[in-house]
């Protein structure tokens, strides 16, 4: 790192979250002004267009690549078209102690003058809630499912490599050429479609203005800049913004300010789940570069400047803060940008360039929030690759992530889409599926499964809100097999999933009407071409996702039945319904007789692992190939982000031993402390599902960095992530942990009994040692990180 | 055929090449000052009891065949003299407080396990290891796994203290592709006061090994004051120089790791004053040795 990243990056760093104000006020007075004049979607581009003419333009002391969404870096646009957030909700956000957003005075006064009292019963949620249904409503509160598009515009989405051979000027023409062959005789559609692509080509015109007024800025700053130096650097920052994004870029830098200009298009227009993903950006970047070098007109040293400088561009951009009750909760500045390196090529070849090795390099130096990435490993790639970012992954920040490429592959292959279209996807967000630029993949909310199962166990009751959320499958006490269990359960997930998928398509309805996403659907084929909105089935592929939460919990759950009340008759099943009420008070040897006593998942022992594959293919078979009303269909993940902790927090006792409140299982990982086996197990247990099947999964392994210290420690790892993906594995990440962790170790045992130490001349979990042992490594390993 | 273990380990990465999975076997010859494994040199189960662990709900008391639980001040604890080692108590407990310190295992179950794991082999090139206890103690037990590993083209790796009846040795190097071997003290009388045996029988063994052409990875565990010093050094280089194979040499610093077993499972600890060596040191006696043209290596 030279000097310039070091102070760009302590800069990011260090800058405090602020509320920008400016974006709701310049779409608030628009509007005001304009609401009923045009279509839908021409109000949209309007709109996006006059914040690219009106917001503040800034470009940072030192910086090489420039643009911010907000008037200075960290300060968060927020989107009151979609939900609007109330004074005391500014309050809450200003004043909480985790992840706060400073709001100003000025900011609390444009919201209570204007904004507010505009928006109030106009915005997307409260229209969306006002007519969604009470059902709904009722088994929303109640936990048993969670709605993404009830705050922020789908999203989930991947940009891909078309805009690095195409700039805005040739968008244009696609358009004019798309509207000029509009058939209004026959397709009585084409009217429609003549709006949504005028609103495209005002987009387009949009961002040229966004750049232009950037290079009028640096060309003032150029004239005014004594340094010699930093004058040529505005120069050419002028030149770039007058080149990109009218026209594709011309070399290496203008390709970093063209991604830029494109992200900043995205973030501003509408505030979409996961900010925007730029995709492979290593594959984008190296054609580029690799010329320059062949003429000499760019040095390795300067790329990774220019990429370091670009790279910390994204830290500037925390995740646009929620509304209303989730606003007290504390979240995370994370937007989780998630970009992905190597994979293979259209053409099936290798994928990792000089540049992959370069980002993981900046990933592991710059080390920052934002962005992250994740390799795409293919059996194509290089051992070497993986290594590299093994090295990273060592230092204990939890990424790059690790996602085996041919099985991203495969599943869009399942899912229908071409092979080309597949290579070129990967995953983005969390860990999930998607082809990059071409498709629509939504996310739209995680299910609780063991709570569905909690149904089961209390014929439709929710015992926490005491109300029936469910269907009646009758009173558990009186089920004589494993089966009748097994079928309740498959009952009351079906009447859940109706109620979520009913809203979702509500839902999906009122963004694709009333909140289009117009500059995104030019650069997602094939909107223009078909003349829809990416949030109306524009795109070449249509995909929902509902994400699964809890199924170790799950399988803990069904497997401690099936053997200790339909097996081995230890208990009775209204006994244990009755200690579950009782969250097992008074009933400490049943608790632990069904934790420590009952096959569980994450031991590659196949009584669990059954039970695990059957619950798996019941959320599959219920949930797969459902249509959605965009033409496309949904589909499973099994991850969790940070749901498991809400759901648990409203999920009673459950039959594996977890206390009510507790946490849920998270991703695909064993209930935490359940595998006892080693990591090899863990393994063997998660490639038992059939994650082709899936968008995605997600398996978090624990290790002590000394366990994977030296050449050898890191080869082992290697072999270990290689073996996981001959079993079609999607994803795996690994948690190198620290002190702090080893010390909550101590005091809850219980949740890491998988945690794996390295002790002497072997290794050994590290609950199963003794305390002063413990308190050894403990030292030893401070010094270590020292 | 059954054998007893004490213990199965997947993902063991520091007991030969590759990803292993270790087999524990129980029951030593040796009972060395400094071992890590106590309760591996019985040959027999035995049932271990944690206090801390125990929640009092008396379920080990209730299944106890021989009646030899009892509820005292330390928790039920079981009469040694009538206890039979049967684990019945360790299979009832909720708690895991009783748990069961070897169990009778047979070919077919050990080969099961080992196994589930074989692609981790094939990608890593990693295999079994068998450790213990001294796995030769239980010849016939082990040379039928290692035949039956081999015939799975599963790589085989046996650790042993070297104490054992040269049949045994015969038996089973047909079936091992790496033999670590540990080798501690050169004096046969220092060797037999600091682990009750004299070291004759284990230098022939590794000779024959070597005359065999076994592949031989020597492992030193360095234990300050007992056979860190020139004498057993220069010994050790001169006899290893001299073994036609001229193995390879690993150098184990000695860790205070195993104290803590020592007090859970009640059995006096003879090297509580011993502190490890530093890395310096060990460097300096792995200088030692290669001095002798060896390749030495330290850690693991």
């Amino acid at each position: 790192m030279n000097e310039r990243i070091e102070r760009l990056r302590k800069e990011s760093f260090e800058a405090p979250v602020t509320l920008d104000h400016e974006r709701a006020e310049i779409v608030t007075d628009f509007y005001i002004e304009n609401f009923g004049k045009y279509s839908v979607p021409v109000t949209r581009a309007l709109a996006f267009k006059a914040l690219c003419e009106k917001k503040s333009i800034y470009i940072g002391k030192d910086e090489l690549v420039v643009g911010e969404r907000g008037p200075f870096p960290k300060s968060v646009s927020t989107y009151p078209e979609l939900n609007c957030h109330s004074l005391e909700d500014l309050e809450i956000l200003d004043t909480r102690e985790k992840n706060p957003y400073r709001v100003f005075e000025k900011c609390k006064q444009v919201y209570r003058d204007k904004v507010i009292p505009y928006w109030r019963g106009r915005t997307m949620r409260d229209r969306i809630f006002a007519d969604i249904g009470e059902e709904w409503k009722e088994t929303y509160a109640a936990g048993y499912f969670t709605e993404f598009m009830e705050q922020r515009a789908p999203g989930h989405t991947t940009l891909d490599g078309k805009f690095y051979s195409k700039g805005m000027e040739d968008f244009k023409k696609d358009i004019a050429e798309a509207i000029a062959s509009l058939d209004f005789r026959n397709d009585p559609e084409a009217t429609r479609k003549r709006e949504q692509l005028k609103a495209m080509d005002i987009t387009c015109d949009a961002v040229i203005i966004f750049a232009e007024r950037h290079a009028e800025l640096a060309r003032k700053m150029a004239a005014e800049e004594s340094d010699p130096t930093r004058r040529k650097e505005l120069e050419r920052i002028a030149s770039n913004c007058m080149n990109v994004p009218r026209h594709a870029p011309g070399d290496f830098w203008e390709a970093l300010q063209m991604y830029w200009f494109m992200h900043l298009g995205t973030i501003t227009e509408l505030n979409g789940w996961d900010a925007m993903n730029p995709g492979h950006l290593d594959r984008y970047f190296d054609p580029f570069y690799q010329k320059e070098l062949k003429a000499g007109t760019i040095t390795p040293e300067w790329a990774r400047e220019l990429l370091s400088a670009f790279w910390i561009k994204f830290n500037n951009h925390p995740a646009p803060p929620k509304v209303g009750v989730t606003a007290a909760e504390s979240g995370t500045y994370n937007d989780f940008t998630n970009i992905n390196l190597g994979g293979l090529l259209k053409d099936g070849t290798d994928g990792v360039n000089d540049i992959s090795y370069m980002m993981l390099e900046i990933l592991d130096e710059i080390h920052l929030l934002q962005p992250q990435a994740n390799i795409q490993l293919s059996r194509k790639n290089p051992d070497r690759f993986l290594k590299a970012a093994l090295r990273v992954i060592r230092k204990g920040y939890g990424y790059p992530s690790v996602f085996n490429a041919d099985t991203v592959i495969e599943q869009m292959i399942r899912a229908g889409k071409s092979v080309e279209d597949a290579r070129e996807g990967g995953t983005s967000g969390c860990v999930e599926t998607g082809a990059f630029g071409k498709e629509a993949y939504i996310l739209t909310g995680y299910l609780n499964t063991p709570k569905i199962f909690e149904l089961a166990l209390n014929n439709g009751i929710d015992p926490v809100s005491g109300k029936r959320i469910g269907v009646e499958t009758g009173d558990p006490a009186g089920f004589e097999t494993f089966e009748d269990l097994y079928a309740a359960f498959e009952k009351q997930l079906h009447h859940i999933v109706e109620i979520k998928v009913r809203g979702n398509q509500f839902i999906e309805r009122m963004y694709a009407d009333y909140a289009p996403a117009v500059f995104l659907s030019v650069l997602t084929d094939d909107c223009i071409k078909n003349g829809k909105d990416y949030n109306d089935g524009g795109p070449r592929y249509n995909t929902n996702y509902i994400q699964c939460v809890g199924i170790g919990t799950m399988t803990d759950s069904l497997s401690a039945l099936k053997k200790h009340v339909f097996e081995d008759k230890t208990f009775r099943m209204g006994d244990v319904l009755t200690n579950l009420g009782k969250n097992f008070e008074g009933s400490e040897a049943m608790r632990l007789t069904f934790a420590n006593k009952t096959p569980r998942w994450g031991n590659d022992d196949d009584y669990a692992d059954d039970i695990m594959k059957r619950v798996f293919n019941s959320l599959f078979n219920e949930i797969d190939d459902r249509p959605n009303t965009k033409g496309g269909r949904y589909h499973i993940d099994m991850l969790p982000t940070t749901c498991h902790i809400y759901f648990g927090s409203i999920t009673g006792a459950t039959p594996d031993g977890r206390l009510s409140g507790a946490p849920l299982s998270e991703g695909i990982s064993p209930v935490q402390g359940a595998d006892r086996n080693g990591p090899t197990a863990v393994i063997k247990s998660c490639g038992k599902m059939d994650q082709i099947r899936t968008g995605g999964t997600l398996l978090n392994m624990k290790f002590m960095p000394k366990v994977l210290q030296g050449e050898e420690g890191l080869d082992k790892l290697a072999k270990l992530v290689r073996t996981y993906f001959r079993y079609d594995a999607h994803h795996i990440q690994f948690n190198v942990v620290d002190i702090e962790t080893l010390r909550d170790a101590q005091e809850h045992p219980e949740n890491y009994r998988d945690l794996i130490v390295r002790v002497a001349g072997y290794s050994d979990y590290f609950c199963d040692i003794g305390l002063d042992l413990q308190e050894e490594i403990i030292s030893r390993t401070a010094q270590e990180e020292v | 055929m059954t054998g007893v273990i004490f213990d199965i380990k997947r993902y063991s990465i520091h007991d030969g090449p590759g990803i292993r999975t270790t087999i524990f076997l129980k029951g030593c010859p040796l009972s060395c000052w400094w071992c890590h494994n106590p309760e591996s040199q019985s040959a027999f189960s035995e049932v271990i009891y944690r206090p801390d662990r125990c929640i009092g709900c008396g379920a080990c008391e209730a299944v106890c065949p021989v009646g030899a639980i009892a509820l005292t001040q330390r928790g039920y604890v079981a009469d040694p003299d009538r206890c039979t080692g049967c684990g019945e108590c360790a299979r009832v407990c909720p708690a895991e407080a009783r748990e069961m310190i070897g169990r009778v295992v047979n070919v077919e179950d050990i080969l099961k396990e080992i196994e589930k794991d074989v692609l981790f082999f094939d990608e890593s090139g990693g295999g079994v290891t068998f450790s213990g206890g001294e796995p030769l103690s239980q010849p016939g037990f082990l040379g039928e796994i290692l035949k039956a590993c081999r015939e799975r083209d599963i790589h085989t790796v046996v650790d042993t203290c070297g104490f054992a009846p040269r049949e045994a040795f015969e038996k089973i190097e047909p079936f091992v592709r790496l033999f670590l071997f540990d080798l501690k003290i050169m004096d046969p009388e220092i060797h037999r006061n600091f682990t009750s045996v004299s070291n004759e029988l284990i230098l022939s063994n590794l000779q024959w090994l070597s005359d065999q052409g076994a592949k031989v990875i020597i492992r030193i565990p360095v234990i300050p004051g007992v056979n860190d010093n020139e004498e057993n050094m220069e010994a050790t280089g001169k006899f290893l120089a001299g073994l036609p194979s001229r193995p390879e040499v690993n150098l184990l610093p000695y860790h205070a790791s195993a104290r803590e077993k020592y007090r859970r499972f009640g059995i006096p600890y003879r090297m509580a004053d011993i502190s490890p060596s530093s890395g310096e040191r060990m460097k300096e006696l792995s200088d030692r040795l290669a001095q002798f043209g060896l390749a030495v290596s330290t850690g693991g």
